[in-house]
């Protein structure tokens, strides 16, 4: 055998293998964004909502953690290469990289949470998290004392002002003279994974008076949660269920069902039939958001507490109560 | 302004200078010896990941400040050895450290507890917890100095105070002992060191092990007192700014500590200034109260200082003949 047909040979096996593994893998992929998979908090509510697919329906499912930014359109077209179908992306950072591959792939069903991509094959669903934040601000500003409750973001973003923004009008709604105190850990996406900083900001939220601090910062709002347990007084988690993480502690978790998001989108973009190219938006009537109770912090909330939090819901759904949302007009009228 | 405020602030600051402190005085005792120390970051890396595994596994913060000093130690005597007996360049033996600590850490953390290259949370005894001095609780109600030896002095880490401590034992050490006497001068002239009988290398080495160790209480200070568990490159490029304290500080100890109560200072009010109301200016954006410690770090060191001269055999390998 010369050089020749070895390499005819080997670049022939090559291209097979490739045909190959593109025909074999018609399995769904989940991107997370920065912060990692078992952030406790966002991205580990998409990977329990494709364990929960995998779970139900005996599938598997390809998923990666980006190290760095740069890497999100390299993720998104390998997975498409490879014939991955549907992609699921988690977080709203995939605007950029999404808008670019999305047409290189039309016959690939791309579903994308907390940002909206306009293309024919891509399915975008947001969360009305100001609903959501609107009834744990309204929990904190009866719990706390003192009458000023904190909040803590991430980086600072409009999304995240959008957590703020209802959070304060139901602490506001609940208690009219509540003193609220509004930080932002940073202004680059390592804000979501630096808990000393974010614990920093709390500890200063506390020496300012607050006794309820809510944390809307991924994987820093675990120094959020533990500088609060320091001080001995009240935080409220997000996205997941974070009552566990210090019980007695965390007053209640803001949640955003992105588990829930997650295994709809496995189940349906899946089929071209049941696919849903758009905007879907999951709020209080579709419980897409809400708030935790668990046997974790169900001494903390009195029944006054949980009777005033379901009447704001009734009401919100019913459109009595208008929650104003931050990102629509990029201002916040408290 | 109020006394409570005031004194909120100066906590924090005592809080947020103490891991650059240790790092700067780790620094310190590299640097007066002729070794450019830039790994500080990657040693404090390496440190804060290893007590945060030792101690989420074992449960004892005392086995994870161990286990941080130790590495910390490792990595300092592998960039020694690169640095003094390879006779290799000092800068890029750190740059090479601060690398490896960064990738190794992510990775072996991911490997390990699967949690993003997180730590798990602490427990209880995992962490060091606060210590109240005697009688603060009962000097509270005494006016003005009350307040202040019980909220600003009590109920700090031990590795706080360890870190003042440290000031003045590295004063006495580096200027009143024999030892120091020779740190600083195989870090101004070897030849002479070298002529006198006394082996450089030998000096260099023990000159970085203290490094070592104290860059190890600065890393596990970061994942077992300040934070609970450790995060994806918690230190946050500390070092560097330690390194920058220590020139401003023109490599003396008591001026290290009020560069580092200066940074911890503007980091603290940085944290605080968030949507707080100027005067005149209105609220201003958080961008630019971020970018305040960096961009006076910047102003010092280009205008303040006058000229830092430093060591002069710094980052040069000791040759003892040709």
């Amino acid at each position: 055998m010369n050089f020749s047909t070895l390499t005819k040979a080997l670049s022939g096996g090559l291209a097979l293998s490739a045909i190959l593994t593109g025909v074999a893998l018609a399995d769904p992929a989940v991107i997370y964004d920065l912060g990692g998979k078992f952030d406790k908090s966002f991205n580990e509510a998409a990977y329990n909502g494709a364990e929960a697919w995998k779970a139900a329906t005996g599938g598997s499912f390809l998923d990666l953690e980006l190290q760095n930014d740069a890497q999100r359109e390299q993720a998104l077209r390998r997975f498409a290469g490879q014939g991955a179908n549907p992609i699921v992306m988690a977080g709203f950072s995939w605007t950029a990289a999404l808008t670019a591959v999305a047409p290189e792939f039309p016959d690939t069903n791309f579903v994308v949470i907390d940002t909206v991509v306009d293309a024919p094959n891509v399915q975008s669903i947001l969360f009305d998290e100001h609903t959501g934040s609107f009834l744990v601000g309204v929990l904190a500003a009866m719990k706390s004392e003192t009458g000023t409750v904190g909040f803590v973001g991430g980086m600072d973003v409009p999304l995240i002002h959008k957590f703020y923004c209802g959070y304060a009008q139901g602490a506001k709604a609940a208690n009219p003279d509540i003193k609220l105190i509004e930080n932002y850990t940073g202004t680059t996406p390592a804000a979501w994974n630096d808990p000393v900083t974010a614990g920093e900001l709390a500890k200063a939220a506390v020496d300012a008076g607050a006794d309820v601090v809510y944390a809307a910062a991924g994987g820093s709002g675990l120094g959020v949660l533990q500088a609060m347990k320091d001080a001995g007084k009240f935080s409220i988690g997000v996205d997941s269920n974070q009552n566990y993480l210090q019980p007695g502690s965390v007053l209640t978790s803001m949640l955003k069902r992105v588990d829930v998001a997650v295994q709809n989108a496995l189940t349906e973009a899946a089929d071209d039939a049941t696919f849903k190219p758009g905007l879907t938006v999951l709020g209080l009537a579709n419980d897409g958001v809400g708030y935790a109770v668990d046997d974790n912090n169900k001494d903390l909330l009195t029944p006054e507490m949980i009777a005033a939090a379901e009447d704001y819901k009734a009401k919100i759904i019913a459109g009595e109560v208008t929650v104003h949302d931050y990102t629509t007009d990029s201002a916040c009228p408290l | 302004m109020d006394l409570a405020v005031i004194l909120s602030v100066l906590d924090a600051t005592i809080r947020l200078s103490t891991p650059l402190l240790l790092a700067c005085l780790a620094g310190l005792y590299s640097e007066r010896a002729g070794i450019f120390d830039i790994g500080l970051e990657g040693k404090m890396l390496a440190a804060a990941f290893a007590a945060g595994a030792v101690a989420a596994i074992s449960g004892s913060a005392w086995l994870g400040l161990m286990a941080g000093m130790a590495v910390s130690l490792a990595t300092t005597l592998l960039q020694g050895a690169a640095a003094i007996t390879l006779k290799g360049n000092q800068l890029i033996a750190g740059v090479a450290i601060n690398m490896l600590a960064a990738g190794m850490t992510t990775f072996l953390g991911q490997t390990w507890f699967s949690q993003g290259g997180r730590t798990p949370a602490l427990s209880e005894g995992g962490r060091f917890s606060p210590i109240t001095l005697p009688f603060a609780n009962e000097l509270a109600g005494v006016p003005i100095l009350g307040p202040i030896y019980s909220e600003l002095i009590s109920g700090h880490y031990l590795l706080v105070y360890i870190a003042f401590i440290m000031v003045a034992v590295t004063t006495f050490v580096l200027y009143r002992t024999r030892f120091g006497l020779r740190l600083r001068a195989v870090g101004e002239n070897p030849k002479a060191v070298d002529t006198a009988g006394i082996s450089v290398v030998k000096q260099r080495y023990q000159a970085i092990i203290i490094t070592g160790l104290l860059c190890g209480l600065a890393g596990a200070y970061f994942s077992i007192a300040q934070g609970s568990g450790f995060g994806n490159n918690m230190t946050a490029g500390k070092g560097y700014i330690a390194l920058a304290a220590l020139i401003f500080a023109k490599w003396k100890p008591v001026p290290a500590m009020f560069t580092c109560l200066l940074f911890g200072f503007l980091d603290a009010l940085q944290i605080r200034l968030q949507n707080f109301e100027l005067p005149v200016i209105g609220v201003v954006p958080v961008q630019a109260i971020q970018a305040l410690p960096y961009v006076l770090t910047v102003v010092l060191l280009a205008g303040f200082i006058g000229k830092a001269v430093g060591p002069k055999a710094g980052g040069v390998p000791y040759t003892k003949e040709r």
